[in-house]
């Protein structure tokens, strides 16, 4: 089999999830945009002090991107979560389905909104008065002239709003709704193409799917052909059955396993996942969530176990700025989250990924750096990339505090394309993380941190509270606390980073599990 | 209160627009108008454009209300009637038509019987009687669309829509405006012979004095919002007392003789 063979297989292998989950949340959205926006356009042409407030907010929400709406509900549920555990001792689930459905429900009004009060407006002034001058209600006006009149106008916003619901719907991924943009934000994180691409693909032919499917109804109302209407509502029920079916055949899974959003954690969460498999547990991925966002999903019991790092909890969550060995970050740790949190800290994996400041060996040798303290002195004439987290995470302000660095230029991007934009030279320092397999490949320098501002990164396996001392799921995961080295998961990395011979995630992860075992 | 004989009567009505809290400009469109229409006329009020004729005929099925004076229907004042009643008891025959795009001919016509609860059967053959009256014959005429129509179909179909559910009394708002004069004479003395037929009351507008003349047992005349004088046609054309409608009378007239003029070879 080659190399594209087995990554389309493995995307191929993964499409009934996604696509049902994808179709559940774009079909949830939608249903519950319509009816909003429906009764709300009404209400707007019949008010027309409601009108401009009402489009205007619509076109507001339109602003604000996609991804950001999506991330805004999480705190916003969570909070709301919060209250109502308070109150009525039962909280919610703020990650995934519902921060997801609200986000697309707000973005799919707009064109509903704005074609039903168009479309009813634009309605011929002599037929409205008609209806009224033949004896017509105002509601029998409403149903029997001019809805049917507005028909194919709000028809086209209803196919504009599932074509945007849809696409958007690749968006929730981060926020814990596993999606057809799983594809697309692993595919970006493990440079997969493939997948990626299969991603798009997949969204674009639903989308399209859809959207004919809703022109074919369309036409058959307007042109009163019952067998179109029939047609087109018998094919969106079984794009709807198709994507439920694998829903319901699957049993639920007994574990639910997160991953971030980079190779490592889904090499991990797969290698996890076998585990569990392997001892005859059932376990399902929550894949792609966002480093807050998976920490108080496990906190909340949403997700089960993952992989986390010592010093991202030290500094983000125990607010902690001193730096300690390694050892007693790890005791004073599990304490910590036993006793504030309620997670276990099963142990650590043996490897650090740890923060770490990387460049072009020739250029550091140019410059006379080894250390981040030789590059303090440069530092006003370089420039630094580092991913979306690093510039806000407190380990960089410990590193400009301990060193005094002042970079010309600051630039954020995506983490895979970090070591590309330090090879080639926009960029002159990067934030690399220690286990990453291009440290190696691309024989970056990784500068000495003498004065022990970044704390250390040991990677840690947490359990949520409920399965603190679940002994099914302890006994599957031990073989592999204190198993992996950091060559080992550099490796592993490398595995799936590379750009040769590219194996997925889940490959990498059996070729770790055999070196464990080999061990 | 009045003679049940009468099917309409206007009392000293005023209609002013605009003004009040939005401070705009106050508008007035009638000034005190007073007038009856006796069952079974046909009643043609002739004036200029923003004589106020449109906004006197929205009186009689209250979709315009008065700011003053009261509207009679059948000897009952119209504010004590139901609107909606109101408007399914009389024909209307809009400006420009109006027939609803997305309906056929036969379901235009039955469009009042379904709002008051006829079945489809009776509905069906009410539209087919109907298209008959009206010179349509119905196996040709009932599915189509009104796109599919021309002009003077579109307006007999307006007609047969307008007494579909048997009314007593039928407004017509320049109903046959848009149609060529062969058109629309023919449309309209097929008009007049159902008023005729049925028994109706009819009020229509219009602005074309050769088409009021010919059609109408009365002739009101509404000049800045008043009726400035009324008759029968004849009277009209041969004794009447102000310069306007002697203008307005003289127009047909003066066209028929420049028209025998030009036949006769002269200047025109």
């Amino acid at each position: 089999m080659s190399e594209f063979d087995a990554r389309f297989a493995d995307a191929l292998a993964r499409l009934p999830d996604y696509l049902s989950q994808h179709v559940i949340v774009s079909v949830t959205a939608l249903a519950l945009g319509l009816a909003l926006s429906l009764p709300l356009a009404i209400l707007a042409t019949r008010r027309a002090r409601l009108r401009w407030p009402l489009l205007a907010f619509a076109s507001l929400v339109q602003t604000i991107p996609g991804l950001a709406l999506l991330a805004l509900f999480y705190p916003l549920l969570l909070g709301l979560s919060a209250l109502t555990e308070a109150i009525f001792g039962r909280g919610f689930s703020a990650l995934g389905f519902l921060p997801s459905v609200l986000a697309l429900t707000l973005y799919s009004m707009l064109p509903v909104l704005r074609n039903t009060v168009t479309g009813i407006e634009g309605i011929d002034p002599a037929v409205k008065a008609a209806a009224l001058g033949v004896g017509m209600t105002p509601r029998q006006s409403l149903w029997m002239v001019e809805l049917p009149l507005a028909l194919p106008v709000i028809m086209a916003g209803i196919r504009t709003a599932a074509v945007w619901v849809i696409g958007t719907a690749t968006l929730s991924t981060p926020v814990g709704q596993t999606s057809l943009g799983n594809y697309i934000f692993a595919g970006l994180q493990t440079q997969n193409w493939v997948s990626v691409l299969f991603g798009c693909v997949a969204a674009a032919l639903l989308a399209l799917v859809v959207d004919q499917l809703l022109a074919l109804m369309e036409s058959g109302v307007a042109l009163r052909k019952r067998a179109r209407i029939a047609a087109g509502a018998v094919g969106l029920a079984l794009v709807l059955a198709a994507a439920l079916v694998p829903g319901f055949s699957r049993p639920a899974a007994t574990y639910v396993i997160g991953a971030k959003t980079f190779t490592e954690q889904y090499i991990l969460a797969s290698l996890i996942q076998d585990r569990l498999h392997a001892e005859g547990l059932s376990a399902a991925r929550r894949d792609g969530l966002g480093s807050t966002v998976i920490f108080n999903a496990l906190a909340s019991g949403e997700i089960d176990v993952y992989v986390d790092y010592s010093g991202t909890i030290w500094a983000n969550h125990m607010r902690r700025s001193d730096i300690k060995p390694r050892e007693e970050v790890l005791k004073e740790l599990g304490e910590w989250l036993k006793k504030e949190r309620g997670i276990e800290l099963l142990g650590a994996l043996g490897f650090e990924n740890a923060y770490a400041l990387a460049m072009r060996r020739d250029r550091a040798q140019e410059l006379g750096i080894r250390t981040i303290e030789d590059l303090a002195s440069h530092s006003r004439r370089l420039m630094i990339g580092g991913d979306y987290e690093f510039f806000d995470r407190p380990e960089w302000a410990a590193l400009r505090e301990a060193y005094g660095l002042n970079f010309r230029q600051q630039r954020q991007m995506d983490s895979t394309f970090m070591y590309g934009a330090v090879m080639n030279g926009d960029v002159d320092v990067i934030s690399a993380f220690s286990s990453d397999g291009r440290i190696a490949r691309f024989d970056l320098l990784v500068l000495d941190d003498p004065k022990r501002a970044l704390p250390p990164y040991d990677a840690v396996l947490l359990l949520s509270p409920r399965r603190a001392a679940d002994g099914a799921l302890r006994e599957a995961l031990m073989p592999i606390v204190g198993r992996i080295d950091v060559e080992l998961m550099r490796e592993a990395n490398l595995r799936a980073d590379r750009d040769q011979d590219k194996e997925t995630p889940g490959q990498a992860a059996r070729w770790l599990s055999e070196k464990i075992s080999d061990r | 209160m009045t003679a049940p004989s009468e099917a309409i009567e206007f009392d000293n009505i005023f209609k002013r627009f605009g003004g009040g809290s939005t401070g705009a400009t106050e508008v007035s469109a009638l000034g005190g108008v007073s007038l009856s229409v006796p069952a079974r006329e046909f009643l043609v009020i002739v004036g200029p454009s923003g004589s106020g004729k449109t906004t006197l005929l929205r009186l009689i099925n209250r979709l315009t209300e008065p700011s003053e004076g009261a509207v009679c229907f059948a000897g009952k004042d119209v504010q004590t009637i139901d609107p909606i009643e109101l408007r399914r008891r009389i024909g209307y025959v809009f400006q420009g038509v109006g027939l609803f795009p997305h309906l056929t001919v036969a379901e235009n016509i039955a469009i009042t019987p379904r709002l008051l609860g006829w079945d489809r059967r009776k509905r069906e053959a009410r539209a087919d009687e109907l298209l008959e009256l009206v010179r349509l014959p119905p196996a040709d005429y009932r599915h189509r669309f009104p796109r599919e129509l021309s002009g003077g179909e579109r307006q007999r179909v307006g007609v047969a829509r307008a007494i579909a559910a048997g009314p007593r009394v039928v407004l017509m708002d320049e109903p046959f405006g848009a149609l060529d004069p062969l058109t629309r004479d023919a449309v309209g003395q097929d008009y007049r012979r159902l008023h005729d037929e049925l028994g109706l009351t009819t009020v229509m507008i219009t602005h074309d004095m050769l088409e009021a003349l010919m059609l109408a047992d009365r002739i009101a005349v509404l000049h800045q919002g008043k009726f400035i004088e009324e008759g029968t046609p004849k009277k009209l054309m041969v004794a009447t007392e102000t310069d306007y409608v002697r203008e307005l009378m003289q127009m047909p007239r003066t066209q028929a003789v420049r028209l025998q003029k030009l036949m006769e070879g002269g200047a025109p």
